[in-house]
């Protein structure tokens, strides 16, 4: 027993001590218990899904039309990236700028920053059925659009908006006020020492919640079903006059990848095209959680280096 | 010239910050002004009552009420004892190696959509207890099986830092006087960090209690009052999607005022939530 280190604790170490402290055990055993139980359900998840789901991957659910013969998740897939891109174009710029006001412009103890965050506070608790049922009553009905790509974009991004607000919150306070202080130093105004020194360095943070927010726009469905409801034609220019129409898609019903599934799902007639875009979907969940974890790795290796 | 622009951001700023002020107001008003109105003309008895047969004008939601807390207790037994051991395992007692696999498991768990949830809950888990039970397998049982596995990830998230933030001198205290790791940790740290783990369960039920993609192709919908764990049961979130797409007129605004009540139970969990922040702050 000489020469052995005091704090290192051998196997027969161990079980003396659990002997002596049954409890020890129970509760060593228990938290592996935990461990193990929370891996094996992901895993298990994970490779259901994958499992079941590859060998239907055909080229038919990737045709470019639905027909309710190949149940084609393209035109899913394309109204998913369409609504994303048009979501984030609402949400992004008034989550940052309102970051930006928080973060930057607002004096401390400022009554509407602990407004604004409470308001926050409280839409990123709102379940996304509540979302939905706004959505419907307010787009849908009082600004008559109807089943439209627009009015599930417009729920969309009040979803995301808080989810957005904070991370890029988080992103600016984590810049160093040595940054600042540089800045204005060298003559710059507050603007552009906000545009061209702060958002820059704050950029893998911004990032990284903006993907968390396309992850929750891809899987989202219940705050969908019923504001652009699930129209599985491809989206096209053509208006209902017949004419060429640059916003016709806009008021078009689409369905997302996730409703696509749950549709599929309420059916109950196409098992494998279901178990197919659950494969999609996963795969393009892991793609986007890959994505923001590599962002927010590489914004906490600059503050170790900085 | 520069001055005006600096102004003018600055406003657009301000404006932006007070935009989800307003999406907050406006969903409150334009929720409780449909939902109350509606309330009030269903009539308190018959809308809080027992049956729910929109055909004859019976708009009882008291079932779905009893359904959307019965769940979410379920998951709430599941899940949180799975997720707290989960927590204390990733913070104290977790070799390097298998925390970077095991943490980002966790955070995948959190992006992975209900919808999917839904899918293996509806393959995996309803065969599994109608094998086992010799019923239709959607259940009190099954929903809470697989809203327990839903909200771990959010009684992780919240509940590793907090026993994280825990002093390191207490687990020390304890270990000088001779406790063993496992009884340092659970008697000293754990204690400690009693008001995130809270706030983390506080999360975990307002996710349960949303939760509709999911529950509705495993909770069996029934519309009567739930019976024991194997007989199936309707919350509100799946009353209001099943029926939304064909309701019309009282019917539909039923709905809507079910949604009504979902968000004032939201709310008080929101405000258990920030109490439970600023008694940590």
């Amino acid at each position: 027993m000489e020469g052995k280190a005091i704090n290192n604790t051998t196997f027969r170490d161990r079980c003396r001590a659990f002997c002596s402290h049954p409890m020890a055990l129970v509760e060593f055993l228990l938290v592996h218990l935990g461990a193990i139980l929370t891996g094996g359900v992901v895993l298990l998840l994970v490779g259901y899904i994958l499992i079941t789901g590859i060998p239907n991957l055909t080229p038919s659910l990737f045709a470019w039309k639905f027909t309710t013969d190949n149940q084609s998740m393209m035109p899913a897939l394309v109204n998913t990236l369409c609504m994303t891109v048009l979501t984030l174009l609402m949400a992004a710029p008034i989550g940052i700028f309102s970051a930006i006001y928080l973060a930057e412009y607002a004096k401390r103890g400022n009554k509407l920053v602990k407004v604004v965050r409470l308001a926050a506070e409280t839409l990123s608790g709102i379940p996304s059925i509540v979302y939905g049922l706004f959505g419907f009553m307010f787009f849908n009905i009082a600004a008559h659009w109807g089943f439209s790509m627009l009015a599930g974009c417009m729920t969309l991004a009040i979803m995301v908006l808080p989810l957005i607000l904070r991370t890029t919150e988080e992103a600016l306070m984590s810049v160093p006020d040595s940054y600042r202080e540089g800045s204005f130093g060298l003559g710059a105004g507050k603007l552009r020492t906000v545009f061209r020194i702060i958002l820059p360095s704050a950029m893998p943070g911004i990032l990284s919640g903006i993907i968390l927010a396309i992850g929750r726009i891809v899987g989202e469905s219940a705050a969908l079903i019923f504001t652009s409801g699930s129209g599985k034609e491809n989206l096209t220019f053509i208006g209902q006059d017949g004419s060429f129409n640059l916003f016709a898609p806009l008021f078009q019903s689409t369905r997302t990848l996730s409703v696509h599934m749950y549709n599929l799902m309420s059916e109950g007639l196409h098992t494998k095209e279901a178990q197919a875009t659950a494969v999609v979907l996963l795969v393009l969940v892991l793609v986007i959680n890959a994505g923001s974890s590599f962002l927010a790795k590489k914004l906490t290796k600059g503050k170790e280096n900085g | 010239m520069a001055k005006f622009k600096e102004t003018a951001m600055r406003y657009v700023f301000l404006l932006a910050a007070c935009v989800s002020i307003a999406c907050v107001a406006l969903i409150c008003v334009y929720l409780l002004g449909n939902g109350i109105p509606t309330i009030g003309e269903i009539g308190l008895d018959n809308f809080f009552g027992k049956v729910w047969r929109p055909g004859q004008d019976l708009y009882g939601i008291f079932p779905f009420i009893i359904g959307s807390i019965y769940v979410t207790a379920g998951a709430i037994v599941v899940g949180v004892p799975i997720g707290l051991l989960t927590a204390i395992y990733l913070a104290y007692f977790c070799p390097k190696g298998v925390y970077r696999v095991l943490n980002p498991a966790v955070r995948l768990m959190a992006g992975i959509p209900s919808i999917i949830y839904g899918f293996f809950g509806l393959m995996v888990i309803v065969p599994l207890i109608q094998d086992l039970t010799g019923t239709s397998g959607k259940s009190w049982l099954t929903a809470s099986l697989l809203l327990g596995i839903m909200i771990l990830p959010t009684i992780i998230g919240t509940a590793e830092p907090a026993i994280r933030a825990v002093p390191r001198s207490y687990y020390e205290g304890a270990l000088a006087l001779g406790a063993t790791h496992e009884r340092s940790t659970f008697t000293a740290v754990v204690p400690a960090a009693k008001s995130g783990v809270m706030s983390g369960v506080i999360l975990g039920i307002g996710r349960a209690i949303g939760e509709t993609m999911a529950v509705i192709m495993i909770a069996g919908n029934q519309t009567r009052m739930p019976g024991g764990l194997l007989d199936g049961l309707r919350t509100m979130t799946s009353n209001i999607v099943l029926e939304m797409g064909y309701s019309t007129g009282l019917h539909r605004r039923a709905l809507i005022a079910t949604g009504v009540v979902l968000f004032v139970f939201i709310l008080i969990i929101n405000t258990c939530f920030s109490l439970m922040k600023r008694k940590e702050a």
